[in-house]
């Protein structure tokens, strides 16, 4: 996988929030990872480590204490150079699912008719195909979903940052979710930095899956997943995941004990 | 939909009638002067003979509420706007906005028409400083809580300040910028007929002044009925507004209730 220099790459980067008492709060400690071009890498940590903090990070959302972020060789550090798309959908109420899909076109001056036109044609494949104008209130959880993927995508940016994007759906849509992922990021060719709390869904969808410590948040283990692609639902039965699974457990329950 | 509609209007329909019957009775039977108090049936005589004069006077009215109105969302939408993106405009206007809330407008009428005479204008600025409040003031609070989450994401799409307030900050404070709009419509009518008491050539507040100093008082009580009539129909007209410009906010209260 990684062929070239890394898409992303942090080193050292610590984030220390000052608060009013004086105390200071200390959300991630000495990070340094790597994600080569086209990888697919989850994020896995108990809640509250800093994951979410480490992506507004490389999102540019906000400045690292300490440390480098590396985005495609470049840490100018504004935002705009990745993919986000964080927990919750942020579908925007007033807009239809197209013009919710087209946003980041709109915010970033590219042609509207060429983003709305290839939206369209990306609509089937997201299985959002007839609801280009539904409102986002009309729509199910798994769709909304979908549909925030779809604005992300069409960022059109070398990497994606994805904050558990399933964590809030039911056991069934969430499976069929993580099946349709896979499918969309082998057509993508781009890498992906996953966030989740869920071993399984982090083995199962990655090349290599981090663990992070509790606050402050640090990288514990830096696992790679063996596993053929493509991925099929029966691996997860394989001895060899259960093994990787048992490495990830340990590394995660060690912390806390 | 509109079965349960009427079913929930009915009570109060019920009660304005036996109320108007029981006037029409008292007023009948004891023989109560008309100068005194008119029955509503006299009342709506009234109405119809001086229709024609009050059609003009209600025209003069609603033209000063509406122009005081509009000017009103436009200062308001600059001081709003201001607050929203400047820390130093906030600290400065913040302050002063509530606490000008606690100023009785209307006791103002007669500096205005010291200072700008009878014509329209004092009418017009009386309207707008009633309506102003309201309106900057929610519209201040709706940018203010703007989903911050939404916000970042479109500042992580290297959104500018500027992409925020126009993506996400106004479209998230049109709830309460209606609202605030709607309160505003329903002060707006009766500003202008206060600032007509004052002194004016035309408009509802001078008419009904008239009739009352000659004891017409059929005439102030249709006056009051135009009034109150103009009141709901701004207020009504701000709602149809805002349910065509911002359907999305109607939905959930309007599931919840079926």
């Amino acid at each position: 996988m990684g062929v070239g220099p890394p898409v992303l790459r942090l080193s050292g980067v610590s984030k220390t929030y000052a608060s009013n008492g004086g105390h200071s709060l200390r959300a991630l400690r000495e990070v340094s990872m790597e994600v080569g071009r086209g990888e697919f890498v989850s994020l896995v940590g108990p809640s509250g480590c800093g994951k979410s903090t480490l992506l507004g990070l490389i999102a540019g959302l906000e400045a690292p204490t300490d440390g480098a972020i590396e985005i495609a060789a470049e840490t100018d550090g504004s935002p705009g150079r990745v993919a986000y798309m964080p927990q919750r959908d942020l579908l925007l109420p007033w807009r239809s699912l197209l013009d919710n899909a087209t946003l980041g076109a709109e915010v970033g001056g590219g042609d509207r008719a060429v983003a709305r036109r290839r939206a369209q044609s990306l609509l089937p494949s997201f299985g959002l195909e007839g609801f280009a104008d539904a409102l986002p209130h009309t729509l199910s959880g798994g769709m909304r979903q979908r549909a925030a993927l779809l604005r992300t995508v069409l960022l059109d940016r070398e990497i994606l940052l994805l904050d558990e994007p399933f964590g809030a759906l039911d056991a069934l849509t969430r499976a069929a979710l993580q099946e349709w992922l896979l499918d969309v990021w082998e057509r993508l060719k781009a890498a992906v930095l996953f966030v989740t709390h869920d071993v399984e869904e982090a083995l199962w969808l990655s090349d290599r899956v981090y663990v992070m410590s509790r606050r402050p948040g640090s990288i514990q283990l830096d696992l790679a997943v063996d596993l053929p692609r493509p991925r099929t639902r029966d691996m997860r039965g394989t001895a060899g995941f259960a093994a990787l699974k048992q490495r990830l457990l340990d590394a995660l329950l060690a912390d806390t004990a | 939909m509109n079965r349960s509609r009427f079913a929930r209007i009915a009570p109060a329909l019920v009660v304005l009638a036996a109320l108007v019957g029981i006037w029409e009775l008292v007023t009948r039977l004891a023989a109560v002067p008309e100068w005194l108090l008119p029955s509503p049936t006299v009342i709506v005589v009234e109405f119809a003979e001086s229709l024609p004069q009050l059609a003009p006077h209600t025209a003069r009215t609603l033209l000063e509420a509406s122009v005081g109105y509009g000017a009103a969302l436009v200062l308001a939408f600059v001081v709003a706007a201001l607050i929203d993106q400047s820390g130093l405009a906030r600290r400065a206007l913040s302050p002063l906005l509530v606490t000008s809330q606690t100023i009785p407008i209307f006791a103002l009428a007669p500096l205005l028409a010291i200072w700008f005479g009878f014509g329209i204008t004092p009418k017009i600025l009386i309207v707008a400083l009633a309506c102003f409040f309201p309106i900057a003031v929610s519209l201040a609070g709706g940018l203010r809580n703007a989903d911050p989450d939404m916000q970042a994401l479109v500042r992580s799409m290297g959104g500018s300040r500027r992409q925020v307030f126009s993506k996400v900050k106004l479209p998230s404070a049109i709830p309460a910028l209606l609202s605030g709009m709607k309160i505003a419509a329903s002060y707006s009518v009766i500003a202008a007929v206060i600032g007509e008491w004052v002194g004016a050539s035309q408009g509802l507040g001078l008419y009904m002044l008239r009739a009352s100093s000659s004891f017409q008082t059929a005439r102030v009580f249709a006056v009051i009925a135009v009034i109150a009539v103009l009141s709901v129909a701004v207020f009504l007209a701000v709602d149809v507004v805002g349910r065509w410009i911002a359907p999305w906010i109607y939905v959930r209260t309007e599931e919840a209730q079926t």
